[in-house]
């Protein structure tokens, strides 16, 4: 009898555990169909701008305990520490949780999507109130309802916005020309060059004369014909030229339904078989290792295209002889240092960036306001994250203020890089982003790939692209 | 009384049956929940149109055998063809190896040495996980790798040879990955086969002046069959499902030219837009191709028992 009573016992729990296992799985599944969720984020919507309302009369009175806030890595949440905390700026009473989830392989979005789509459901304390997003696919949440109009609902007036360059506003504005993000950082892009291999190609070192000698595309071939008579490489890989190209499109990937393939794209990919054919490039890809060994001290490469951040990190790395790891030291002799330069080269464009967008839901706006306000409108601080940081920094008059007077960069050979990063910021035109450039370049680059090494013809790499972007969206056709 | 004590031994012997049902249930239960549902699901799903853009759903709307025919209409084949070359490529070898040297450290007469440590070592690649073997030999055989340094020293090579540029090298390196892996596995389980065969057997054959390979063919491979068609059905199983090493050795492109996708890498690229309705026809078809190999090994493996039979 006991033995009998054990196994029902034992068989009793077995069903259960497996039941309660499917019974927990099986509302939410019914509960994620799309009109139920787009309404909930309806509703959300106007309460938060009614909690905005009350909020700002009271200030912060009624916030919510916790600011959840989504990224990737660890910069935001520095510069968040920095210069919000240690500033003294967060109410008492309000903890800040950094969710980091990296973006390999689409990790970061996938994590972030799936918290939005919840948002409704979720408990206060779990609701997404702030996350950050990468340009390339800024549209994808730009579009949606989860992210806050930083005017109308956030509450920055155009004062606040009007010293941030254009660029960094059109990559977040809406179809309806709402502005839903906001950034810290402005990320132009420029052409750095070894002075050294300079002055043997062209004879000078002197930005301004690189400059000229490199003003157009086709001024640039001739000077990569003339280094490679002279043993150099004028690129390091296939893909080093792609956002020069990628960013002055005269069109968006995307017409309707369509992919386009804008004719700049497909000058990218001819020069860039040029150069493979004739050797001008070393063929590598992005941040291989290769690649990384063309930055240093054994490589023959003329020149690298950067953005901001990429020079005075990911180069500067790259150019010592004995890494800082290993104890070398960031200073003239250690390998390659001091030996490049910037110029603007043939093309404006940008590079990299991250934004943040308030979440529709959130309990904590006035916190979300004053953390936009003070890292991505105050000209005080923003000058103060360029002084300390070198990183360029998303607010005219302090840029300018910087770009002309003697700030000197030791790696750039004593050149003020900040004034070049002035000049190219204004001129980048950002209007012919889509919500799906990320995935697009990256099918591209990768197809393309192919091409240039000689295996698949050019109609064969289009084919393939074609075939991996209907895969990434299926709503695209040829 | 006795009637009724009939009546008691009747109920518990049909009782005993019912406990029988009953301790099937949990596995049952488990069974529709986790692999029949879904199953089912997955045949609903392929008829729909349902994937996200971006944060929006789009579907799901009934479109019959659309998706099927998008598959069809895509390179299904050459992905299975691509799946099925780099599976006979690392499957040949490997069983080849594997045999030899099982037969080598079964042989009681070669008397060989320290076969432990040897067994140990084949099998440990074995241990490490796919994706760190793969990213190894990505490493490995970049183009300013370790393998093309040594080549390029040994004065083998003039320039760097870009092996993750070249359909076969790549193809190879994923089927040698395969077989490194998998063939000192295979040679425990073959080796366990032939130490199972009766000593009778290989002796009296050996006095009858069987040559080796004689004994080999004649007498080891007939009676281990079983077992070498189980380890063909695992390793077929494991082919269709290839995914991890591919999947990281070429950063999930398949690349170069798509040569080296194979099935579930194409699967899994409708991930990435959660795109349940392709993901599903897509499922729906490997499904069919893994039935239909199951039976027709089943099949034989049954014609062979049947003929067996027949003989004694």
């Amino acid at each position: 009898m006991q033995k009998k009573l054990l196994v029902v016992l034992l068989i009793g729990t077995m069903l259960l555990s497996s039941l309660t296992g499917c019974s927990s799985k099986a509302p939410k599944d019914t509960s994620e169909t799309n009109a139920s969720v787009t309404k909930a984020a309806k509703t959300e919507d106007t309460a938060a701008t009614d909690t905005e309302d009350t909020g700002a009369e009271e200030a912060g009175a009624a916030q919510g305990k916790v600011l959840n806030i989504y990224c990737w890595n660890e910069e935001f949440k520095s510069r968040y520490t920095d210069y919000f905390e240690k500033a003294g700026k967060l109410p008492e009473g309000i903890s800040v949780n950094f969710i980091i989830t990296p973006s390999d392989n689409n990790a970061y979005q996938n994590a972030l999507d799936q918290a939005l789509l919840n948002q409704k459901s979720a408990a206060t304390d779990d609701k997404v109130d702030m996350f950050l997003i990468e340009a390339d696919y800024a549209l994808k949440y730009v579009d949606s309802e989860y992210a806050l109009d930083v005017k109308g609902d956030v509450g920055l007036t155009d004062g606040d916005l009007a010293d941030q360059y254009q660029y960094t506003r059109d990559i977040v504005t809406d179809s309806n020309g709402i502005q839903k993000g906001t950034t810290w950082q402005a990320t132009p892009g420029l052409f750095v060059y070894r002075r050294s291999i300079a002055k043997d190609v062209l004879g000078t070192d002197d930005p301004d004369k690189v400059q000229e000698a490199l003003n157009d595309w086709s001024k640039f071939d001739q000077v990569a014909a003339e280094a490679a008579a002279k043993g150099y490489k004028m690129l390091s890989g296939y893909d080093d030229a792609y956002r020069t190209f990628s960013n002055n499109m005269s069109a968006p990937w995307v017409d309707g339904n369509k992919i386009v393939i804008d004719d700049n794209i497909m000058k990218w990919v001819d020069q860039t078989k040029l150069y493979t054919d004739k050797g001008y490039n070393n063929k590598t890809s992005l941040w291989a290792p290769e690649w990384a060994a063309d930055q240093g001290p054994e490589g023959k490469v003329f020149g690298f295209f950067y953005s901001t951040w990429g020079i005075n990190f990911t180069l500067l790395g790259n150019s010592l002889e004995t890494p800082v790891s290993e104890g070398g030291k960031e200073e003239v002799g250690n390998g390659i240092y001091g030996d490049y330069a910037v110029c603007r080269g043939p093309e404006s464009y940008y590079w990299g960036g991250t934004w943040i967008c308030a979440a529709a839901g959130t309990d904590n706006l006035p916190l979300v306001k004053d953390i936009m306000l003070t890292l991505t409108c105050d000209p005080v601080t923003m000058k103060q994250i360029t002084e300390d940081t070198q990183d360029y920094t998303n607010n005219m008059t302090a840029m300018n203020e910087l770009a002309n007077s003697d700030f000197q960069s030791a790696f750039l050979g004593g050149q003020n890089h900040i004034k070049l990063f002035a000049e190219a910021a204004p001129k980048i035109d950002m209007s012919n982003i889509s919500s799906y450039d990320q995935g697009l370049n990256e099918s591209f680059q990768r197809a393309f790939k192919d091409y240039f090494d000689g295996i698949v013809t050019k109609e064969e790499a289009l084919e393939n692209f074609y075939k991996s972007a209907i895969e990434k969206y299926p709503e695209l056709t040829k | 009384m006795k009637k009724e004590r009939q009546k008691i031994v009747k109920q518990k012997g049909v009782s005993y049956a019912k406990w029988g049902y009953l301790f099937l249930i949990p596995f049952f239960t488990v069974y529709i929940i986790f692999s029949l549902i879904p199953l089912i699901s997955t045949f609903y799903n392929s008829f729909f149109e349902n994937y996200m853009s971006g944060l929006k759903r789009i579907g799901p709307n009934f479109i019959g055998f659309e998706n099927y025919k998008s598959i069809l209409n895509a390179d299904l084949l050459q992905y299975m063809n691509n799946t099925l070359i780099m599976w006979l490529m690392g499957f040949i070898p490997q069983i080849g190896v594997a045999l030899l040297l099982a037969v080598w450290f079964s042989d009681l007469r070669l008397r060989l040495r320290a076969t432990g440590v040897f067994k140990t070592i084949i099998y440990m690649p074995n241990l490490i996980m796919a994706a760190a073997f793969s990213m190894l030999f990505f490493t490995l055989f970049s183009d300013s790798g370790p393998v093309n340094n040594i080549l390029m020293g040994m004065g083998a090579l003039g320039e760097p040879f870009r092996f993750l540029s070249s359909v076969w090298a790549t193809r190879g390196l994923i089927a040698g990955m395969n077989f490194l892996m998998w063939f000192g596995n295979t040679t425990i389980v073959l080796m366990a086969a032939i130490m199972g065969i009766d000593g009778a057997l290989l002796e009296a054959a050996a006095i009858d002046g069987a040559s080796p390979w004689k004994v080999f063919s004649k007498v080891i491979i007939p009676s281990i069959r079983p077992i070498l068609i189980y380890v063909i059905i695992t390793s077929m199983i494991g082919g269709i499902q290839m995914f991890d090493i591919p999947q990281i050795f070429t950063k999930g492109a398949g690349s170069p030219d798509r040569q080296s996708m194979t099935l579930i890498m194409y699967l899994n690229n409708h991930l990435f837009s959660k795109n349940y309705g392709m993901g599903g026809a897509l499922s729906v078809i490997l499904f069919i191709i893994s039935a239909i190999l199951s039976v027709l090994v089943f099949a034989s493996m049954n014609k062979d028992m049947v003929k067996r039979k027949g003989g004694k």
